[in-house]
Formats: C-alpha cells, structure tokens, sequence
C-alpha cells in the first residue's frame, strides 16, 4: 500500500464518497441516508415510549369510568411536583373519592414515570403524544383533568403489551373481590341461619309464659 | 489571584517588552461542550495562564435530592452526565445497594451489564463525533456518528421507554425486563458495529492533519494523573492500568472477559485511540453478556421502592462511567429522604489539571485538549 | 499484601505517628466503610504519611465531600491506592462550628484532586481551606454571599410567576410581586 504523505486523507474521502454517494442509492433508512421528512413521514415509535402521564376511563363516560380516586399518591411522590389534585366534594361537603381538579404542569414534567409506578389503582399511564406545543408560555402549558382522561381503548392502541397486562391485574382483583365478597356473604347468611335456629331452638325450650301483668 | 477579563484586553508590557492577552473562551462556545469558560492569559498564541470558570450548568442537584425521597433522585440522575444517563443510574443504584446491603439478582446484573456496555459504545461513538468537531471537521465525522448513536438510542427506548432520560435502575435491579425480541435485535446491532468502527478508524486514524493536531499535544504523565485524581480514559491513556471495573469487581464483570487498553505516552492521540479501543472491547463484553445472561427476576423482591427507606450510616459507591469514575457518596439518616448526596464528577475532577496540560501550548491546542478529556458539563456543574 | 482496612490503617498511623489524633468512627451501615477522624493540626501529616508510606500508598484522593451537621462542618476525603488496588478509607476532618471557628487544613498539596473540590465546599458549605493555593467559590458566582448546601440556606423568594397552582408557591409568588 503507498504511504506518501496525504494517503491517510486520500483514504478518509474514499470514506466521505463512499457515504455521500450511497445516500442516493441505500434510500432505506437504515443504512446512508437516515433523515426522516418530518412532519410528512413520522416515525413509528416503540410502544414503551413515552412522554407525558394520561388518566384512563373505563368504558364510555369519561367522569363516570374514571379509575382515579383523588389519593394523591403520585403528587407526593411526582419528584418536579408537577401534578395538582383537589378531591371532589359531594353537596353536603363530604369527600368524595375522584378527583375535582387534577392538573399537571408540562413544562415541568420531565417523563420519569414515577406516577406510573406509585398509583395503586392503575389510573395513570403514559402518553406518547410530543407534538404539545403551545403559543403561550404559561396557560396552555397546563393539563387539565378533561384533557387527561383518555379511554381504555386509546391505552390499548398505544401499548398493547403494558395495557394487557393492566387490563388482567385489574380483572384478577375484580374476581379475588368477588370472590371475597361471595365468602362474606355466605358467612353471614349462615351466621343469620344459626342465630335463627338459635332462636328457635330457645323458643321451643322456654318454660310456660309467665302470666301476664293485669292490665293497669 | 483571579482575573476578570470582560472580551480581551491587552496588559501592560510584562517585563519583556511584550504584552500578553487575556481572552475569554466561552461560555458561548461550540467547543467547550456546553457552558464551559476558560479566561486565558496569552502571549502571541502561546497559552501562560489558564482558569477555567464552572458555575453555568449548576442545578444544584444535591440540594434536590435532600428535599426527594430516595426513588426521587433517579430521575435526577440522569441528568447529571446526559450523554451517559444510564450508568449514572447505575452509580447510584450501586452506592445505595453499598448503603443498605441490597443484593441485586443475577439477570438484573446481565442487563445492567448490557446497557451499561451499550451506552459506553454509544459515549465513545460520539466522543469521536465531538473531538473532530472540536479540531474544525464541523459536520461528517459527527454525524456518522450520531448516525450510529441513534442505533443505540432506538434500543434504549424500545427498552425503557425514552432515548436518554431513561430512569432505569432501581435499588436491587432494573426497573423492567427486556422485550421479546430486544435481545436479537441487540446482538445483531453489536454484530455491525465494529463495521462502523473501522470505517470511523479509516476515516480518521490515518489522516495525517488529525495525527500532527494529536499527537505530542497535551502530554501528561502518569504520576501527575494519579495526583490529579483523573481517573478513566484519561488516566489509562497516561500509561496507568487502572479501571473500576477489574478494581472493584462490582456486578458480574469479574465472569467476563476483557483487556484494558492502556496508552503509552499520555497525549491527545493516545487518547483519542484508547477510546476506539475501548469500544472494541466493550462489544467482546458485550457478546458474552449475551452469551451467559440466565432467566429470573430482574428486581430484588425485599426491596420496597416507594418509601424506601435504607439504614443509618453512609456509603461511597463507584463505577466505571465512560467518562472516568463515578462515584457517589450518600449519608443516610435512616428517614425517606436522604441527609446528604454528593456527586464525585469525573468531569469536574478530569479537569483539575487542564491548566497543567495546556500552558505552553498554542490557542488551537487548547481546544483539541478539552476535547480530548471528554467533559460533560450537567455533570461538571451538577 | 494485607488488606487495608481503617483499623490497619490506623494501627499504621499509630505505630509512625503517635502524636496524631487519629479516631476511628464506626459505621452502621452494611458497606463497612468506617472512617478515621483525624484532628485539624494534624491532617497535614497524616495526609503526608497515607500518601507516601510503602505500605499503604493512598496516592488517589477521588472524592472530597462537604458535610454539614448541626454544630460543626466536616470534609470527607476517600482515598484509593491506585498502585495496591485497594480502598476506599475515609478521612474526615472537622471544623470546630458552624460560623466563627470554620477552618481546616487544605490537603490539596498533598493531593492536586482535592483543589476543585475544596474550592466546592468552601463555596457551597463555608468551610475554609488554609493553605489551598486558590480558594475561590467554584460553583456559585463570585459575589454571591451564602453557603447554598447548607441545611439553614433559605433560598430568595423572588419566584417567577409559576400557573402550577400549587397554593404555597401560588401564594409566596403573589406576595413577591405583590
């Protein structure tokens, strides 16, 4: 191989050629030409990804399936302390287990997902929505509780894997709930039962009713 | 002893007859990687007193983390080194593993292990990037490597949801398991990778403008580089043969098989080169990782990570970060929130000697020396 | 080689040095990193002797961390043997209290590595380093007046207008533009 002086540069255009002509030619993606025509061509983003919490419903109403219960586990826990919650009074003023206001901030979001992790009722989840900008810096920078709530179906759609395994969590504590409850309810129907037959049993062995008191 | 100058200045004459400059290199500077200052003090183009000013990233992190719970700071982390977020999580993990005795099951290692190994490569792909931007290459050599970097970064986010701000590691394992699938997607990117790396090294390793801006600048000797506290490439490229990895021992690197390279004269071009070699033998790791990784759970299940709340006492714990060593000191007074963290940057520390290693070398030298350190400055300033 | 732990360590500075005040503090925590709390006077020479004993060759100060507890300030150092392999052993020393009395001997001629890091916990505690060859704040900018890290720093209250409605922050932010 020749060594004279400027062969290590020779050598490194033959590199530079060899990649500027092949972005004409490898079209695919993967190989020379990697730019992606935003926004015609968007990318397919993995179903893990994620960039800002959302709330789930269940089934069609979105304040009436909501799963959150206003316990204000992931404020606490939110390390930015990006979420806002205020529990729902009923019209005696009792409290109520939904939320009333349940805001968070996206400009301090960071998308650690330590909500996700910290909620018991698995009511908050990961979005994978970035094209949140907004024209004014303060107000629409702010989410608010209608903005939040998002179906069940739309969860699905976005991670299938992470919604499943949600979707079989929740029905296995429908079912040891139910199951729960069945037990209870059979313990005090026979508990009724036996206080009856208690009662029966000392009824029949009551001694001849006392006379009664005349009347004053 | 500090001096202030505003743009330049020129000083009275110093004795000599000749007058020296005193410019500000930075903040605002697309080769200091990121806000970094240095006020030099110049006579003609040779460098006679070099101070470099920290403070412009500062975000006071350890102040952060006394008002978070423990789980809290993760998400900090990740922060700090930013092109490295995962083995920042990592350090943490294991210093408070160290503090309260976690022990961290063997599949959880394997994947800290590969994701750890993964983000070296994709550190030292862009240290290639930067160093030849710092010299003046603006533009292809960057981009073929964040070409490759982007690779790495579809992985990290099929795997853990974000490209970088990953929040991954948990105390006594990693937060989730990889996708089916991830793990043949992973090993065959490792198979092409040393395909990138010998174009890269064609690219480069031969040019004869990038050997005469290397080579011979910025030498350091080994004991100085010992007294400095640098520690990492910059350490090993001085000729010490010293990495944390074969040191310590910590996860399940003493099953794996690896060389450490090690440079002999301690300049910029040395390296500049053990970085490449470094990279090679993270892939060697890395296909034994892929190799010897079991099935298991990948998360200590005694370990409540909400609420956790460690023992009294304190711990130092540190890796082998791409950038030199990482460490973290915790002091724990057995509450929810820590009582004090401290960050040991390798960037702030690989900077102790800069002055030492710049003075006497022209203007242009100066940069290609930062650059060759490799600094972040999220982690420099914290 | 024996292995160096604190309680070797310490038997070694006692066998060399034995007017050095040198105790050994236990840690509860599982890691057993104890540390050695040696005495201000006499930090420097024992710095000294860690270094350059052939026996223990602590030649790699890696990290220096300030402290701040409730009636004194500390620096801890963790030194590693770079030529053994060995570490970390942890060396503290104290300032005699929080405002007046807050000086400790700088170790940075002994180790280069502790220059910047002494210079962060002067800036960010208030611990001041005698015999540091430039003790300046690192992090914060030079006419800054606190110590930032320490527990009783209250930070200034001039919030930018913040629509997170987090009633305290809503509350201090109205009455500072108020």
């Amino acid at each position: 191989m020749m060594n004279f002086p400027g062969s290590g540069i020779l050598k490194g255009m033959v590199v530079t050629a060899r990649n500027m002509i092949g972005s004409y030619f490898d079209r695919a993606h993967a190989k020379r030409l990697i730019t992606e025509q935003y926004p015609e061509e968007r990318p397919t983003l993995p179903e893990a990804s994620r960039s800002f919490p959302f709330l789930v419903f269940d089934g069609q109403d979105p304040e009436a399936g909501m799963r959150c219960v206003a316990c204000k586990i992931c404020e606490k826990e939110c390390p930015p302390q990006c979420i806002f919650i205020e529990q729902d009074r009923d019209a005696n003023g009792k409290l109520l287990r939904r939320p009333k206001i349940f805001d968070i901030d996206i400009s301090v979001c960071m998308g650690c997902q330590i909500c996700v992790e910290s909620c018991p009722f698995e009511s908050i989840r990961m979005d994978n929505i970035y094209e949140m900008s907004s024209c004014d810096r303060f107000g629409s920078l702010v989410i608010h509780k209608g903005q939040l709530l998002k179906s069940n179906e739309y969860y699905r759609s976005i991670n299938p894997t992470e919604a499943a395994e949600t979707d079989a969590r929740i029905e296995a504590a429908r079912i040891k709930k139910a199951a729960a409850a069945k037990v209870a309810a059979e313990k005090v129907a026979a508990a009724r039962a036996a206080a009856a037959a208690k009662a029966a049993a000392e009824q029949a062995a009551q001694p001849p009713s006392e006379p009664e008191q005349p009347a004053p | 002893m500090s001096f202030q100058p505003h743009t330049f200045s020129f000083n009275e004459s110093d004795g000599a007859g000749a007058s020296t400059l005193d410019v500000s290199l930075g903040p605002q500077h697309p080769s200091t990687h990121g806000v970094f200052r240095m006020n030099v003090r110049m006579d003609g183009e040779t460098i006679v007193k070099l101070q470099p000013v920290f403070g412009y990233l500062h975000r006071n992190h350890e102040k952060l983390a006394e008002s978070h719970s423990w789980l809290g700071t993760m998400p900090y982390t990740d922060r700090l080194d930013y092109i490295c977020p995962i083995t920042n999580n990592w350090a943490y993990a294991v210093a408070v593993e160290k503090l309260a005795g976690i022990e961290v099951p063997e599949r959880a290692e394997y994947i800290r292990v590969i994701v750890g190994e993964l983000t070296r490569l994709q550190n030292h792909t862009a240290f290639l990037g930067f160093i030849l931007g710092d010299m003046g290459a603006w533009g292809s050599a960057l981009m073929y490597a964040f070409r490759e970097r982007e690779k790495i970064l579809d992985l990290f986010e099929w795997l853990t949801g974000a490209r970088m701000m990953v929040n991954y590691m948990r105390f006594g394992g990693v937060r989730c398991d990889l996708p089916v699938g991830w793990l043949e997607k992973a090993r065959a990117y490792v198979e092409t990778y040393p395909a990138f790396l010998d174009e890269m090294e064609q690219l480069l390793t031969g040019n004869e403008i990038l050997l005469a801006r290397l080579q011979g600048v910025g030498v350091l000797s080994g004991e100085r580089a010992i007294n400095g506290g640098l520690s990492g490439p910059v350490l090993r490229a001085s000729g010490i043969d010293y990495d944390i990895r074969k040191v310590d021992g910590y996860g399940v690197y003493p099953r794996l098989n690896f060389r450490i390279p090690r440079g002999t004269k301690g300049d910029c071009f040395d390296r500049f080169m053990l970085r490449i070699l470094e990279a090679r033998e993270s892939i060697k790791i890395l296909r034994q990782a892929f190799a010897q990784i079991p099935e298991g759970p990948t998360l200590n299940p005694a370990v409540k990570q909400r609420g956790f709340k460690p023992p009294v006492g304190e711990a130092y714990g540190r890796i082998e970060g791409p950038k030199g060593e990482l460490g973290f000191h915790l002091i724990s007074e057995g509450g929810e929130k820590p009582y004090r963290i401290h960050i040991r940057p390798p960037s702030l520390i690989n900077l102790t000697l800069l002055e030492e290693m710049c003075l006497g070398t022209k203007l242009a030298d100066v940069m290609v020396i930062l650059g060759s350190i490799d600094i972040v400055l999220g982690e420099v300033d914290r | 080689m024996t292995a160096l732990t604190p309680q070797f360590v310490l038997s070694r500075i006692n066998a060399v040095l034995p007017e050095a005040r040198v105790e050994l503090l236990d840690n509860p925590s599982p890691c057993g990193q104890h540390s050695l709390l040696v005495h201000r006077e006499d930090a420097l020479r024992v710095a000294e002797f860690l270094k350059n004993d052939p026996e223990l060759l602590l030649d790699f100060a890696s990290n220096v961390s300030g402290v701040d507890y409730p009636d004194h300030l500390e620096a801890v150092y963790h030194l590693f043997s770079i030529a053994n392999k060995q570490g970390p052993i942890v060396l503290r020393t104290r300032t005699g209290d929080r405002d007046k009395d807050v000086t400790v001997p700088s170790l940075t001629p002994v180790w280069k590595s502790a220059d910047f890091q002494e210079r962060e916990a002067f800036d960010l505690f208030g611990i001041r380093f005698e015999g540091h060859p430039d003790l300046r704040r690192l992090l914060m900018w030079d006419e800054f007046v606190d110590h930032p890290m320490r527990k009783d720093y209250v930070a200034p209250d001039d919030y930018e207008y913040e629509p997170t409605p987090h009633g305290e922050i809503l509350n201090k932010a109205a009455a500072s533009h108020a």
